[in-house]
């Protein structure tokens, strides 16, 4: 049929082409993200800052005396990174699997999934507010904690290293569970059944060296241990591990990870069915 | 100049479900274009693929030129999708929704035409208010805005209407056909056959994944040219006149007839038989019969 073609091309101008910059939809999906967060900060930041409060104070009453880890190292010291560890690794966790999960139950993942955003972009974009999440988390618990066990902190380079390889690492496994998970128990059980023991055994509240050699070399396999230690060695200059060692591992875990996860989302497995 | 819309051969299965079964379509720039057919007839899928929500099996899609698979970036930036399910993210208020949404294509400073969109679908009053608080008409026409934040040259709609009041169905096709007017490109599945009827340059029916019928709206209809004359009148009905007819009911009878010229020829016999006419009306075919038909099967195949 016949029409005007000039509102056409004034229609079509600027979208039609090639499209927009590399990049340009990414800081949106991010800014969105960490809006996501923080417009539930007390669920987000508050919670998890109080419950590794409750840790530190119950378990450091009750091991305060009895649990050997670094020679004149306290209990509750000792304890302090590691609880500011798996809290953020926990949280970074949850940011992006919980984000995900929610947008695909609720439909509304198709408000990511329409545009033009690239696999790099969309994954960065999860994984990055799953660090900020991360880090604003730990840093609450560290806030809380050291008035009640005050720690040195020796190498705070290392510490952030740790901190944001960790992040970025529970980031990006939840975004591989919240492209996985197609309901909220599914995501609970990925949570429950893998990432909370994962946490649990690689040394937070332990030293292990204070375990039986068989179980010190099965908890070498645990990629989190290499988090944690590392993370403490920022602290009192003390490690399980060469923090070298551990940060090479932690490092190769993340790329392994990263390159999964681009993997999934360029195949569109569970997102593009 | 490219299509708004090419595919190919397009195929797609869910499990034992043949969603779409080789389709072939080409929607030229600037045509408002209308695709129905019953629910599980395939629509949703098509669009899914178009949109990149849902991968083919087989065959390819282009949105203006582009390829949805090879060059998707492009592709999605020429789309606007209006989804059929009504969702929306809890966390943010309309206005919130729509610059993000802007954000994804890139696209930062675009207030004005944010509050543009806001305006034509009525929703400025509730630019601040949150996503949850809103009714499902809001949502609705929040979902509309929210595809047309990057000024897509391709629009689709996918049941934009289901649920939703006379009103804003009014103002959302007043908007919808301006669009149009102003060269995009406007592809509508419904399930309100007049809503077709009254909108769409041609229309694609799809059945069971294929495409049964695609004409031009006025040809697909006049396919059917059985018009009907119903006439109530006083007198005995006429010899000649009687087996046309195919209904009667107190006194009103429904004639069955091959095109105009046959009234003419109708109401001479009338007359020729002494009755007088009291009512009359001229019933042409419309869509909805058309579809009915064409999804009996009786509609023949493609031409």
């Amino acid at each position: 049929m016949e029409r005007s073609t000039e509102p056409i091309e004034r229609a079509a101008a600027g979208t039609d082409g090639a499209g927009s910059a590399p990049w340009a939809g990414f800081s949106t999906l991010l800014y969105k993200e960490l809006l996501r967060f923080w417009k539930v900060g007390v669920q987000t930041i508050a919670a998890p800052v109080l419950t590794a409060l409750l840790y530190l104070l119950i378990f450091g009453h009750v091991f305060e005396d009895r649990a050997q880890v670094y020679g004149q190292l306290s209990y509750t010291a000792f304890l302090v990174p590691g609880l500011v560890m798996m809290s953020m690794l926990q949280n970074a966790f949850a940011n992006s699997s919980s984000s995900l999960t929610q947008a695909k139950v609720t439909g509304s993942i198709v408000f990511v999934l329409l545009p033009p955003l690239s696999h790099a972009e969309f994954f960065s974009a999860y994984v990055l507010a799953a660090v900020v999440r991360g880090l604003a988390v730990g840093a609450g618990v560290l806030a809380v904690t050291l008035p009640l066990a005050p720690v040195p902190i020796a190498h705070p380079l290392w510490a952030v290293a740790f901190a944001l390889a960790g992040c970025a690492i529970l980031g990006t496994l939840g975004v591989i569970a919240g492209i996985w998970a197609e309901k909220f128990d599914q995501l609970a059980a990925f949570q429950n059944f893998l990432v909370v023991p994962l946490t649990f055994l690689a040394g937070v509240f332990y030293s292990i060296h204070s375990l039986p050699a068989f179980w010190q070399r099965v908890s070498h396999l645990n990629p989190f241990f290499y988090m944690i230690d590392g993370f403490r060695y920022g602290f009192f200059g003390l490690s399980d591990v060469d923090p070298r060692l551990s940060l090479a591992i932690v490092a190769v875990f993340l790329v392994g990870l990263s390159a999964v996860t681009l993997a999934l989302l360029k195949s569109g497995y569970r997102l593009r069915h | 100049m490219t299509a708004a819309i090419e595919i190919r051969g397009l195929s797609k299965r869910y499990g034992v479900v043949q969603a779409l079964d080789g389709i072939d379509l080409e929607v030229p720039r600037g045509e408002f274009f209308g695709l129905l057919g019953p629910n599980g007839a395939g629509k949703t899928t098509l669009i899914s693929i178009l949109a990149g929500l849902a991968r083919a099996d087989r065959g390819t899609a282009r949105v203006m030129g582009h390829d949805v698979l090879a060059d998707y970036r492009a592709a999605r930036h020429a789309l606007g999708v209006v989804p059929q399910e009504l969702v929306f993210d809890p966390f943010f208020t309309v206005r919130e929704t729509l610059t993000i949404q802007a954000g994804y294509y890139g696209l930062r400073a675009n207030r004005a035409w944010i509050d543009e969109v806001m305006q034509h679908l009525d929703l400025t009053a509730k630019a601040d208010a949150n996503m949850r608080t809103l009714s499902g008409g809001m949502k609705r026409r929040v979902l509309v805005a929210q595809a047309l934040v990057h000024r897509p040259p391709v629009i689709v709609l996918d049941e934009p209407t289901a649920g939703v009041d006379v009103e804003l169905r009014q103002g959302l096709w007043q908007f919808v056909r301006r669009l149009n007017r102003d060269g995009h490109t406007v592809v509508l599945t419904t399930h309100y056959l007049e809503e077709a009827e009254m909108l769409c340059d041609r229309i694609a029916m799809l059945k069971g994944g294929r495409i049964v019928a695609l004409d031009a709206t006025a040809d697909l209809i006049r396919r059917f040219h059985a018009i009907y004359l119903q006439v109530r009148f006083e007198g005995a009905m006429p010899a000649r006149l009687a087996p046309l007819a195919v209904e009667s009911e107190a006194g009103r009878y429904t004639f069955k007839l091959a095109e105009y010229a046959d009234v003419e020829t109708a109401l001479a016999e009338l007359r020729a038989a002494g009755c007088r006419i009291l009512e009359m009306e001229v019933i042409q075919p419309d869509l909805e019969e058309v579809f009915v038909q064409i999804m009996r099967g009786e509609g023949g195949t493609q031409h």
